[in-house]
């Protein structure tokens, strides 16, 4: 089958979401989980560049302002986390998320 | 009102023509990519020189500011003949290429090598958006003033590069201190061209050069500083391109009494010279943002002065910044690091928010006819002079008054 | 499609996935900045110019601060920053997930029937932004704005060290 362009967009940012996701679930080093997390989102708003650039436009400022303001909250999400990660070293001296493990039941 | 002859006058048009006449028999795609490799070269030509002829000119005014002649021994070569010092910086030149480039054993190789050209290359990808005359702007982008701190911004990643690499508590400490210092005074950058674009209504340079055309009362220009809040933007935005650029009294991060060189202590030879050329390419395309926001461009100040072309303006305008960068290095001494960052977050920031405020009122303001116009000029230019007062009265509260040990009170 | 969209494609999925794999943590960040340009650069090539210069002024020049500085304060010395290798079964279980959703997006993204994509690109002037921005999605904007400030004053709570009164540090 063919891929025209708006699918082969869409195959990137599924790629990109994937190595994210697998980066998330692998590594034990917060930041490393944090970095997977902020590859996903960046992967969600190539998804919406290319709907607003192939797809059928509604508007067309939709996809551009959408991924603005996911650009925003994603840096107040990276500034929240790192955050809780230089919180969390302060309690165990060190960012392994295996001894995060206080709250167990 | 200007005419034809005068804008499209032959002098104006020298640059186009002389391109055309290099590149005019080329096909349509070929003279494009011509066109433009032609004004890359010429935008790195010219400011090259300049960047040359900047350190020769901050070392003599320095020298002469110090009761002192500055460099004025190196000869011309082959033909040893002393010049007054203008053949320097290609004596500087040659040593920094032939000086040994000394890499710590432990350091990281590659980012040490990587550091001086990302900072080189997001410096110069600054310059494709500035108009440097009426028809010379490189590139034409609708965001082109996002584009131009877009591109600012990403330098910073290279301070840090420098630092890290350089398996050097000091220098990672130095290079630390310099982030803190870069993103600290972006927001007053940042906020002081916000009431720019609010008042031109675009962010495209050559549209904002466009909007500060014509003349009051027939010859006072209508360039956006001579308005208080234009006023206190440009200084805002001078103030914080200093520290951008690490100059002086903001040039903590590589002064020498202090960690030795910074985050540049293990870089010797070429890339030394690579970051310097960095640092004074920042400066000169900061000045060059500053003069398209505030200072008109490269329109000229008096309607009969437009004889002379654009680019000429544009270059006096810049010389006339960049001597008062090389004035303020002479003149005042370093600010310690808390004293910086106070002053960035303390002061600055709040004074570009106010005049943020007071732009708005000018623009709701612009309506107003006949003595509401000096009551609209009185009111922001309140708006601007008593946030500073109080502003500055707040941030040196609790210095003693200046006691002097020797000098006779 | 055009090679420059097959060159970008392939250097910022390497940057991305060579960032993951590798056990020095400021390679790591840096090869993940390299990744963040790179998805500027395809925003460029997709024509939206103004979401491609805040991509590198808020993620290239801001967030690579955060996750910089970030990485320098949670380490003791310098070893700390070769990660050490995670179990094999961790990995081998991220692997498989993360190859069974990859090919479960592909399956979808492939088996849809696609419109014919529109030939031009869709032109949106910065002017139109702002007054998009400032006129319908004005409370989206407002609310942003408190988003941004309340994470950041709770990042800054976050991290502070509180220092009582004998001057002793309590995190």
């Amino acid at each position: 089958m063919s891929a025209n362009s708006l699918q082969l967009c869409l195959l990137f940012s599924s790629a990109l979401f994937c190595i994210g996701l697998t980066a998330a679930l692998s590594r034990s080093n917060a930041i490393l989980v944090l970095l997977g997390i902020e590859l996903m989102l960046n992967a969600a708003n190539i998804n919406f560049i290319a709907f607003w650039r192939f797809g059928p436009t509604p508007a067309p400022a939709t996809g551009v302002l959408f991924v603005l303001f996911s650009i925003a909250v994603a840096a107040a999400e990276a500034a929240v986390g790192l955050a809780l990660v230089i919180a969390i070293y302060r309690h165990q001296k060190n960012i392994r998320l295996q001894e995060a493990t206080s709250l167990k039941g | 009102m200007t005419t034809a002859a005068t804008t499209d006058g032959i002098l104006e048009r020298a640059p186009q023509l002389l391109r055309d006449a290099v590149t005019g028999f080329l096909p349509a795609p070929w003279q494009w990519l011509a066109n433009s490799l032609i004004g890359i070269a010429v935008v790195l030509g010219v400011f090259g020189l300049l960047f040359a002829f900047l350190t020769l000119a901050e070392r003599k005014i320095l020298g002469r500011v110090q009761n002192r002649p500055g460099p004025n021994r190196a000869p011309l070569p082959f033909l040893n003949i002393r010049s007054y010092g203008l053949a320097q910086p290609f004596a500087d030149g040659v040593k920094s290429l032939t000086k040994e480039d000394v890499v710590p054993r432990e350091a990281d190789r590659v980012l040490h090598f990587l550091a001086p050209v990302a900072l080189l290359a997001f410096s110069i990808l600054t310059f494709a958006v500035i108009p440097f005359g009426r028809h010379l702007v490189l590139v034409e982008l609708d965001a082109a003033v996002l584009y131009f701190f877009a591109a600012g911004a990403a330098t910073e990643l290279a301070v840090f590069m420098a630092g890290w690499a350089s398996h050097n508590k000091y220098a990672l400490l130095a290079a630390m201190r310099a982030l803190a210092q870069l993103i600290s005074y972006e927001l007053p950058l940042l906020l002081s061209w916000v009431p720019v674009v609010m008042i031109a209504g675009t962010l495209s340079t050559t549209a904002i050069v466009d909007a500060q055309a014509g003349w009051t009362l027939g010859f006072i220009p209508q360039w956006h500083v001579l308005t208080p809040w234009g006023f206190c933007g440009f200084v805002i935005f001078m103030v914080a391109a200093l520290a951008e650029a690490n100059r002086s009294p903001f040039d903590l991060p590589e002064a020498e009494s202090e960690l030795i060189a910074g985050h540049l202590t293990e870089y010797s030879g070429f890339k030394y010279a690579l970051f310097f050329m960095a640092e004074y390419f920042g400066m000169i395309a900061l000045s060059g943002m500053a003069i398209t926001l505030f200072l008109g461009g490269w329109r000229a100040p008096l309607p009969f002065l437009e004889f002379i072309p654009s680019f000429v303006w544009f270059g006096l305008k810049l010389g006339a910044l960049l001597l008062g960068f090389i004035w303020l290095r002479a003149t005042f001494p370093r600010l310690r690091m808390d004293q910086l960052t106070r002053f960035a977050w303390k002061f600055l920031v709040p004074l570009s928010l106010i005049n943020l405020a007071t732009t708005a009122v000018w623009s709701l303001s612009a309506g107003w006819s006949g003595p509401l116009q000096l009551v609209r000029w009185a009111v922001c230019l309140a708006l601007v002079v008593v946030p500073f007062l109080a502003l500055g009265r707040t941030l040196s509260a609790g210095v003693a008054p200046r006691t002097y040990r020797y000098a006779p009170s | 499609m055009s090679t420059a969209f097959f060159v970008i494609v392939f250097l910022t999925l390497g940057a991305a996935a060579v960032a993951m794999v590798l056990r020095n943590l400021i390679h790591s960040a840096l090869l993940l900045i390299a990744s963040w340009a790179g998805i500027a650069a395809f925003y460029l090539w997709a024509g939206a110019e103004f979401v491609a210069f805040a991509q590198v002024l808020v993620y290239v020049g801001a967030v690579s601060m955060i996750v910089l500085f970030a990485v320098l304060l949670t380490r003791r010395s310098r070893a700390d920053l070769v990660v050490s290798r995670d179990t094999l079964g961790r990995g081998v279980a991220a692997m498989l997930v993360g190859g069974s959703v990859l090919g479960l997006l592909f399956g979808a993204v492939l088996s849809t029937r696609v419109v014919a994509p529109p030939s031009a690109t869709p032109e949106i002037s910065v002017r139109d932004l702002g007054a998009q921005l400032m006129g319908p999605h004005a409370a989206a904007v407002l609310v942003v704005g408190v988003i941004l400030t309340v994470a950041l004053l709770g990042a800054v709570v976050l991290a502070a060290v509180d220092r009582d009164d004998a001057g002793r540090k309590t995190p």
